[in-house]
């Protein structure tokens, strides 16, 4: 008599009981709920959390749950026109305190939330919602910044009276033609000491006249470096917009060099969704104004002409000058750095910019300048503005730095006295305020939340039917052996939700399609080891013999026949996107565990229960 | 229950003309099909706008074609989506047109007629998106074919390898076919799907070849079209059993999951039926007539010991 070693045993017990339980939060499904995070984007704390009870309370509106999950309140309820009425009390009880998202939470019980166990996570096909993505025009951004460069040579030419004949931007390089006798070193040196990131070629034109023509163009780091701002910066914008709209779990992500994709799940109208993510940010540097009081201009209303009053980041007064040095179309760069250990903004301007600065600082070294951040937005349904206001358009402004002027400024300067993540902070606000590249949506799909719940309900019917279906084949044809493959299907679906929701891979209709085919193929793995044991009792083998045998030589046509539906996956998951990736996800993860249960799984059940018997004949 | 009381003894070599007949037929007739109609490809491969509106009653097909060619639609595909209340309205802009502004104008010019109608779902491709998820879709079939071929190469002696590959070749074209002469929108889940039969398709002929090595390794003193024969019927039951496991859950998906995986189901559908036809009738005789023999089988070892050494 055969048996199977004991730890096979326990690799089936383990393995389930900790499948069923990453499964388990699937099973309780979802309540609508609110989602509040501050409005300052600062984490909210137990405190916090009180504050919104009594705010609540207060007005007899109870939640059935409430929690903070990452710095977020969720507020869970039994019924949508509570989660209504909670969200208007909010929003009526502390304007503008909170952003206000409405969400549906899973119903998962505390203890498994503190085990940080969560359900799949479902597609936009799934839970409706837009998804957009924009092609970023980079070739522009490039272009721009190569004629900024042009430029900038010309003016640094000028200073250092070196006499040109012509700068010209001429593909992706700056062709600079110098006068005959002008001294071609020092150009080289003097262009070169306004970018390490260039490269210089020297040539000598074929004229009567021989004229030295110096071609400057990016180094391919320096390109890609651009490229990627122009990117980054759109992406901030973006995802600022995103943020303030209180959507729960948006996605704003790159995709490829030149792509940027939001996703905005429960959002319905795609067409508002754009305008209001179309916002468009600049900077401006202007002087802090000391010779007037912040506070009395504040207490009194009377702001001193020529001035503007401002908030800094910590809320205090401060009084800006209404003439502007720079704006953001003059910055060309923004980088975070440390210098001696501290933490700093590396700011580029171009010439003109540099020129402007140096007239504003010469004669306020010691005084403060600001910089400003200005964004202009199309505002969505109930969003405040905290701007000035014009129809459905917000312009809203905020000091982003203010810091003493230590020396006369020009077109590189740097901002110190910063915390490490202040500094981050600031050179990407300071980039997103540069000259944004245009960037156009070139996909766009959206569903409705009831096409999504639609989606869910047939896909589960599909997969319910479908599986029955395969049940009742399998106990028919096999009796009961038939029945252990239903088991292991099972134990299989099981498996497949608990690797899903771990992974937190999102679930999409042709997902569910996956794990339907899964269910189907699976079977496979089992009726080839059936067969096998029919052919070995066929053959007069002992049942207990035939069951060794089956399961033996079934393993290699498994085995292969597994891998060629596996390459397919992988080819699916690597050029696959949205939709098509979760379809592969689910084919690829099933794969695997149906080779598990088929082969381990099944043999374990089969042991139990036919193994430790002398039997005449077997039910297959 | 079996469906074979004993190991069935069918003489499926021996009338391998025939299979090699209706796969002829099959393949020119599918190729004749993709030169002549082509593809009705979806707008993921081309580009454009689809919206799908849902009416409070009835849809009324004409109505909202009527209203979209007042609009400036003229070219605008109508079409009932699902359920009779339920039409799906697939427009082509113009190179220089603004597509969101498009899916709005559709939007508005449907509810214009209709107040009540509600839009389900807007997708949007533009031109350069669809480019690259077509150029990403033959990336995909590229890499599955030379990942197939590598693994099938390894695995198997020369002859059944190429056998095994072009029965699967055979399975993805007819389903081509398929989808041209029905017209049937080609879109990227049908692609996926593609994707999905050839590897199924190819597990099934491995499942056959496996036998078949074995088969040739036990009987030393018969032909190779007994050996095949025999490989063929001995696994005949299973083929029989997995094809309809799997028809099982594809009718169901066709049948209940909704009309944005009908494409998917069919094509799944087809290439099962397809798939269990050129394993049986194909890939084997096209081993045997490409002149395979025990020697092929007995003299290279292909076998991964490894493997096989695995309980």
């Amino acid at each position: 008599m055969y048996k199977i070693p004991t730890w096979r045993y326990w690799l089936v017990a383990v393995t389930m009981v900790i499948g069923l339980l990453l499964a388990l939060p699937n099973v309780f499904g979802e309540d609508p709920a609110i989602q509040l995070a501050r409005d300052d984007r600062a984490p909210i704390d137990e405190a916090g959390l009180g504050r919104v009870r009594g705010i609540l309370e207060s007005k007899q509106v109870v939640p059935a749950s409430a929690y903070i999950e990452e710095g977020r309140v969720v507020l869970r309820f039994a019924h949508v026109d509570e989660q209504i009425k909670a969200r208007d009390i909010i929003q009526a009880e502390a304007p503008g305190d909170y952003v206000v998202a409405l969400t549906d939470v899973p119903r998962t019980p505390g203890v498994l939330r503190w085990l940080g166990l969560k359900p799949m996570a479902l597609g936009l096909d799934l839970r409706g919602g837009v998804h957009f993505m924009y092609q970023v025009d980079v070739q522009g951004a490039v272009d721009q910044a190569i004629e900024r460069m042009a430029q900038d040579i010309r003016a640094q030419l000028r200073d250092a009276r070196i006499p040109y004949s012509q700068v010209v931007k001429e593909g992706g390089t700056v062709k600079v033609t110098l006068r005959p006798g002008a001294d071609a070193r020092a150009a080289r040196d003097k262009i070169q000491a306004n970018d390490p990131g260039i490269t210089i070629s020297q040539s000598e034109t074929a004229n009567s006249e021989p004229a030295t023509v110096l071609t400057v163009a990016y180094t391919p780091e320096r390109l890609k470096q651009r490229q990627d701002f122009a990117i980054e910066q759109n992406i901030t914008t973006l995802r600022n917009r995103v943020n303030e709209l209180g959507v729960s779990e948006p996605i704003v992500a790159r995709q490829g060099t030149d792509r940027i994709v939001v996703q905005l799940p429960g959002v319905s109208d795609p067409n508002q969704a754009v305008r209001v993510l179309g916002a468009t940010a600049t900077v401006e540097f202007r002087l802090v104004d000391e010779n007037n009081n912040p506070y009395e201009a504040e207490s009194t209303r009377r702001v001193p002409i020529g001035s503007k009053l401002y908030h800094d980041q910590d809320g205090r007064p401060l009084l800006l000058k209404r003439d502007i040095i720079a704006t953001g179309e003059q910055l060309t760069d923004a980088t975070s750095g440390f210098s001696e250990g501290a933490p700093e903004v590396n700011v580029t301007l171009d010439a003109r910019g540099g020129q402007e600065m140096l007239k504003a600082t010469r004669d306020n070294v010691g005084r403060r300048m600001a910089v400003v951040y200005i964004e202009t937005k199309h505002l969505a349904e109930g969003e405040q503005c905290k701007g000035t206001r014009s129809g459905a358009t917000c312009v809203e402004e905020r000091v982003i730095s203010a810091a003493t002027i230590q020396s006369v400024l020009s077109s590189r300067f740097r901002i110190t006295g910063l915390q490490s993540a202040e500094a981050h902070d600031l050179a990407l606000l300071l980039r997103s305020g540069a000259l944004a590249a245009p960037q156009t949506i070139v996909e766009q799909r959206s569903i409705g939340p009831s096409l999504g719940q639609d989606n869910i309900n047939r896909g589960m019917m599909a997969l319910a039917i479908g599986a029955v279906l395969t049940f009742i084949f399998l106990a028919v044809y096999y009796r009961a052996f038939g029945m252990v493959a239903n088991l292991v299907l099972v134990m299989n679906v099981v498996l497949l939700v608990a690797l899903m929701s771990l992974l937190q891979a999102s679930l999409s209709l042709p997902g569910i399609a996956g794990v339907v085919l899964t269910i189907g193929m699976a079977a496979d793995a089992n009726v080839l080891i059936y067969e096998r044991i029919r052919e070995e009792l066929r053959n007069g083998n002992s049942p207990q013999a035939a069951i060794s045998a089956g399961f033996d030589k079934a393993f290699s046509a498994i085995a292969d026949s597994n891998v060629t539906t596996l390459i397919a996956g992988i080819a699916l998951f690597a050029f696959g996107t949205g939709p098509i990736k979760g379809f592969a996800v689910t084919l690829v993860l099933g794969i695997g565990t149906s080779l598990f249960t088929a082969v381990v799984c099944s043999r374990v059940l089969i042991d139990l229960i036919w193994g430790r018997r002398r039997l005449a004949t077997l039910p297959v | 229950m079996e469906f074979f009381r004993r190991t069935p003894n069918f003489d499926f070599m021996g009338k391998r003309r025939i299979a090699y007949v209706i796969s002829a037929i099959l393949m020119i007739g599918s190729f004749v099909l993709l030169g002549t109609r082509g593809l009705n490809f979806g707008i993921d491969f081309t580009g454009g706008v689809v919206v799908e509106v849902s009416y409070p009653g009835a849809a009324n097909v004409d109505r909202a074609r009527q209203a979209l060619d007042e609009a400036g639609f003229a070219e605008a595909q109508v079409q009932a989506f699902g359920s009779s209340r339920d039409l799906a309205v697939r427009v082509m802009p113009g190179p220089n047109e603004d597509v969101n502004e498009v899916s709005r104008r559709v939007a508005a010019a449907l509810g214009e007629v209709d107040p009540g109608v509600q839009v389900r779902r807007t997708e949007v491709v533009g031109p350069q998106v669809g480019e690259d998820l077509t150029e990403q879709g033959g990336l995909a079939i590229l890499f599955t074919f030379i990942g197939i071929l590598i693994y099938v190469g390894v695995r198997f002696e020369k002859k059944m390898a190429a056998g095994t590959v072009l029965a699967a070749l055979h399975d993805p074209i007819v389903i081509l076919g398929f989808f041209s002469a029905t017209q049937l929108t080609f879109d990227l889940s049908v692609l996926a799907a593609v994707l999905a039969v050839i590897g199924y398709s190819i597990n099934d002929t491995v499942v056959v070849f496996d036998r078949v090595r074995e088969v040739f390794r036990e009987m030393r003193k018969v032909t190779p079209t007994q050996v095949l024969n025999t490989a063929l019927n001995q696994t005949l039951s299973r083929t029989v059993m997995t094809s309809f496991s799997v028809l099982f859950v594809v009718v169901s998906l066709y049948a209940f999951a909704g009309e944005s995986l009908q494409g998917f189901s069919i094509a799944i559908i087809v290439g099962v039926v397809v798939g269990t036809y050129s394993s049986i009738f194909v890939a084997g005789s096209l081993a045997l007539d490409m002149g395979v023999k025990a020697q092929d089988l007995l003299t290279v070892k292909k076998d991964d010991p490894e493997l096989d050494a695995l309980p």
